[in-house]
This record gives C-alpha cells, structure tokens and sequence, in this order.
C-alpha cells in the first residue's frame, strides 16, 4: 500500500507541487531568517572570538555587552597583573573615530593593540603585512571598511588618511569577521589609538589576560574580580554576556522571531489546507479502500508516507534554497559571515516535522472517522 | 445448492436528527445461496444499502445475526470485521469509487495488496484479470482514460482480484446505459458466479432483473417477498 500511497499522491499534480512548495517556503523562510538572527548575533561579539590569545577579558562592572565601553584608569592594568594566575595582562582599546579622505567623511571602529605584544592583531591578511603597524602613523584596515568607503578602488596599502587631525598610513589589508555595527574597522598600535580618537580623563577599554598553565580561566577570572573589583569574564562569557544583552535589552530576536513564526504558520497553513483538500476530494476513495478492508492503520500510514515525502522535498528543497542564499551573498560586504549554521537545518528539519504531522493527523481525522458504509451513498 | 449467507431476526435501529429512533430494518430473515445471482430489490429509502452493507460486515446490525459459511459475524469486533471484509468481500459500487490518479491495473490490485501481497505479483494478478475481462491493453491507462463500461469492469476486477466468497454489488448499472448494463451484468454473471461464492446485488434496474436466481424485494425495512427465478445456475 505504501506504492499506492506515493502514486495517489503525485499523480496529483497540482496538490504535490502546492504542497512542496509550501513546505519549502517554510523552510527557506525559517531557515533563512534564524541564520540571519544567529550571523547578527554572532558579529555582536566577533571580536572577542578574534582575540585568541586571551582567555579572559578584564573590564568595568558595568559593562553589559562588548560595544558598552567604560574606560578604565590605567592603574588598573597593574592590579590587574598582580593577581595570583595571570600570565600576562595588556591593555586593549576601543573606541570610534571619524576617517576623512578626500570626500570621504566615514565614522570607523578603532582597535588599540597593546605596543609590544600586539595580542589581539588579525591574523589572516589580504593585502600587506600585520606586523607594519609597528611604524608610527600606520594601522591596518577590514577588507569589508575598505570596500565600504571605496567601494570602486582595488586594494591597496599606504594610502594616507586622516583621523582627528592626525595623518596615518593604511599598511594593510586585513580579512575578519563585520562587526554588528557593520562600520569600518581599523586596527593600530594602543599609542596610536588614543591619539586618533577623541578621549576622556580614560582611555584603557578592557585588559586581556591570559592565565597560567594549569589554572583554570574562570577561577583567575573570579579571582580577578574578587582583588581588583573589575568585571572579569572569560571569553566565551563574555561572549555570551554580549549575545543575551541583544537578546533581553533589543527587538532584534521579536522582529526575527515574528518573521520565523510566519513562516512556521504561512507553511503549516498551506500545507494544513492542500493536505485537508486532497483528503477530502479522496474522502469516497478512502471511504471504498475502508470498505474493502483497508484498516485505519494502513490509511494512516499511507498519509504519513504521503507526509513524509512531501515534508522531505519540501524540506531538502528549502534548505538547498536557503544554501544558494547564503552562497549567492557570502562576498556581499552587509551579508559576509553568515551561514547556514547545522543546527538550523535540524531546528528547522524538526519544526518541518511538526507542520507535516500537524497537518497529516488534521487531515486524517475526516477518515479515520468515516463510516465505509458511506460509499454506498452514492455520488 | 448451499445456504451460504443466513440472517436471522435482523433489526437495525438508527438515532435521527431529533433525537427519536428510526427502525429501518426489521425482523429480515433471509437464506442465500452460494452459486446464484440473488437481487435486492425496492423502492428508495427501503434499506437496501443498510441490509447490503450489514450482509457484508461493514455495519452490525442492532439485533440478529448474520452467520456467512458458518461463521457469525454479528459480534465481531472493528478490526475483526476489517479483516473479514478484507478477506472475504468484494465490492462494487455505484459510482465505481477508482482512485484517479492510480492505473486500471493498480486498482484492481488494491485489495491484493491491502492482504499484503508484493506489489509487483498483485499488478500481474490485476493486469491477468483485466484480460480475461476484455481490456487487454488497458490495465495501465487511468479510470478517466476508460469509459464508464470499462471503469465499471475494472470495479469488477477489483471486487474479484483476491477470490472472496462474498461479492457484494451496490447498483452496478446505474451509472450504464442500457446496453452497457447489460454486458457488464453478463460479464459480471460470467466472472462472478462461482459455487463457493455468494452474490448479492442491490439494484433498481428492473432491465437487469433476469439476471438473478432470487429477487429478495424489500419495502419499509422489511422484506416482502423472496422469489426464486425459473433458472438454472
């Protein structure tokens, strides 16, 4: 029966493909959008990710997420490095600075990077060498800020800029993941960062720490905040600090989250309402296969297989759709860096299921309840 | 001759709309025989469908048996009577109820496959059958490629594919013409009787009449009169 299940199905043409394609919008749109929502959340902290050299991130009590500075007094960058654990300690800045060029006048991010150790300088390089913001006057910029302020200019290194009435070189090219604000990103030595930004009576954004061999980051870090009285956090917490403040304090994860819902109830109501029409145009069929001793087990099966193929194209389809997305757009300076991350597809693949069950059982119940004796009734 | 199908005292009570009970059948005590063509014949709303669909174990009638080769089948439980119509009856119904969107032959092998058979066996059973009812050659083309004759043969085929002892026939003719009834209930006579198998057929179609060996003729949910026809099987 499961053949005859298959060619009842497809040989319904119009309903098999309103019912794969509603199971694959659903899919696409679900898939697509807690991409999106998961990539967004991601460039919330990517920075922190970048760091790898640090374990811990030292910073202000009341610092809720990566982007909130409160500066530090630099004393605290000593306190810091007195405490039982810590391997080493280096300041980190962070601040914002407006970049003119010409007719350019663009806003970007500014990384100061401890003069000595440079911890925290990308690695992967497009054009040029990391190391050259060693020379006076020189920083490093994201391949993404190039393309955004010179959107028709091919790479190149020591083009000059200016930043709060200072002159700097561009001496590379570097390759990393956007940041949520989507601005530019440069990267120079600490020294020079607080001379192209703007400052207050502070200027250290954070300390990185790195713990000693055979210590436990998360024990330095409390130890950290138990003698110094500072916000000690390790990477991943403090990554995750970040992603819960956009969570709980932003309307980013209802906006997407509405979006996600709409395609949960748009698929599971086209393929609720195909499903139920075809069972009911099928209902005297049914009622003749219940007649001849068909039992309700094996109809119900047959519209589970039937389910399940639909729910399995749809499924293979949409997410085949969301990938093309994903690949179509990965050098698009707004989209680079978001994916189709695994546990989507198994997330959405689940929720795939739930409509298609939702569905086959709404649209079973018309039979499993009908009376055989109805195919009697005539037309 | 055999008695094959044998109901005893049969009532069968329905609840209406508003609420009162309505006796559409009452007191039916009838005795077929195996290897003859019996007809159920009467008025609309006589309870021709409900003693047919009782005789062939979809319904349980309220009092009385039914006993079919000696076994009752009155008291038998939902998944019991499944198994029994699957095993057991064939069907023709009036408006042939195919599956559209399945051939001529997967049709037919549906109850062949509901009994678990492979598929690739029931389709060869299906398409042998459908030769031996004169549609060589259009075992794979769908109902609405087929004219109600042959979708009518097809029914046919699908009510005989598995052997039942019971074929149950629910107004074979009355989507036909006149002509058409009539070479199907040949067909039908031809391909259906068989001395271990019972035959009922609920019809209005007085032009079909000849073709039974007995005419029940029900009215009112009772049953008038029982006729033996001057034949022979």
């Amino acid at each position: 029966m499961d053949l005859i299940a298959f060619k009842m199905l497809v040989g319904n043409k119009a309903k098999y493909y309103g019912l794969i394609f509603g199971v694959m919008f659903s899919t696409f749109l679900m898939a697509q959008q807690v991409s999106l929502f998961l990539g967004l959340m991601v460039r919330t902290c990517s920075t922190i990710g970048l760091v790898q050299e640090a374990s811990i991130w030292v910073m202000d009590p009341s610092v809720r997420y990566f982007d909130e500075i409160k500066p530090l007094p630099d004393i605290d960058l000593y306190r810091v490095r007195g405490v039982e654990g810590v391997k080493w300690a280096v300041p980190f800045y962070k601040g914002t600075a407006v970049l003119k060029s010409g007719s350019v006048f663009q806003l970007v991010t500014v990384f100061g990077l401890d003069d000595t150790s440079l911890i925290g300088l990308p690695s992967q390089m497009v054009l040029g060498q990391a190391e050259s913001i060693r020379a006076p006057n020189s920083l490093i910029m994201d391949e993404g800020g190039w393309k955004y302020i010179w959107p028709t200019d091919p790479f190149e290194i020591n083009r000059s800029v200016e930043m709060n009435d200072h002159f700097v070189r561009i001496v590379g090219i570097c390759d990393i993941p956007p940041s949520y604000a989507s601005l530019p990103q440069v990267y120079t030595r600490y020294s020079e960062a607080v001379k192209l930004t703007p400052q207050g009576a502070h200027t250290l954004s954070y300390v990185l720490v790195d713990h000693e061999p055979g210590t436990d980051p998360a024990v330095v870090a409390q130890r950290i905040r138990e003698k110094a009285g500072l916000l000690a956090l390790t990477s991943n917490a403090f990554e995750w600090r970040t992603i819960w403040y956009f969570i709980e304090k932003t309307g980013i994860p209802i906006n997407f989250g509405i979006t996600v819902l709409l395609g949960f109830i748009v698929g599971a109501a086209i393929v609720g309402q195909t499903f139920y029409i075809f069972i009911l145009e099928n209902l005297m069929q049914f009622a003749a296969l219940k007649a001849i001793g068909v039992s309700k087990g094996q109809i119900l099966k047959m519209v589970l297989i039937q389910g399940a193929l639909v729910g399995s194209m749809g499924y293979g389809l949409g997410m085949g759709l969301t990938a093309l997305f994903f690949l179509v757009t990965k050098d698009l300076v707004a989209l680079k860096g978001f994916t189709l991350y695994a546990p989507v597809m198994v997330g959405v693949g689940v929720c795939v299921g739930l409509i298609i069950l939702g569905a086959s059982f709404f649209s079973i119940r018309r039979v499993l309840v009908l009376d055989p004796a109805e195919v009697f009734r005539g037309p | 001759m055999t008695v094959a199908l044998e109901t005893s005292h049969i009532d069968q009570d329905f609840l209406s709309g508003d609420g009162s009970i309505l006796h559409v059948l009452r007191d039916i005590n009838l005795k077929i025989h195996s290897g003859r063509i019996t007809m159920i014949v009467g008025p609309s709303g006589c309870g021709k469908t409900t003693l047919l669909s009782i005789l062939s174990g979809i319904l349980t009638p309220t009092r009385g048996s039914v006993c079919i080769f000696g076994k009752d089948i009155s008291h038998l439980t939902d998944g019991e009577k499944v198994t029994f119509r699957r095993q057991n009856v064939g069907f023709m119904f009036q408006s042939y109820n195919l599956i559209q969107t399945l051939s001529a032959a997967e049709n037919v092998a549906i109850p062949l496959l509901a009994n678990g058979i492979a598929y690739n066996q029931a389709l060869k059973e299906a398409y042998a059958l459908l030769d031996q009812l004169g549609l060589e050659g259009k075992g794979g083309k769908f109902p609405l490629k087929l004219s109600g004759g042959e979708q009518q043969r097809v029914a046919i085929a699908r009510a005989l594919v598995h052997h039942p002892k019971i074929l149950v026939c629910d107004e074979p003719t009355a989507a036909l013409d006149a002509a058409a009834g009539q070479t199907i209930m040949g067909i039908l006579t031809k391909a259906a009787l068989d001395k271990d198998r019972v035959v009922i057929v609920v019809t209005h179609d007085n032009r079909i009449f000849h073709f039974a060996h007995t005419i029940v003729t029900m009215s009112d949910g009772r049953i008038l009169s029982t006729e033996a026809m001057q034949k022979e099987p």
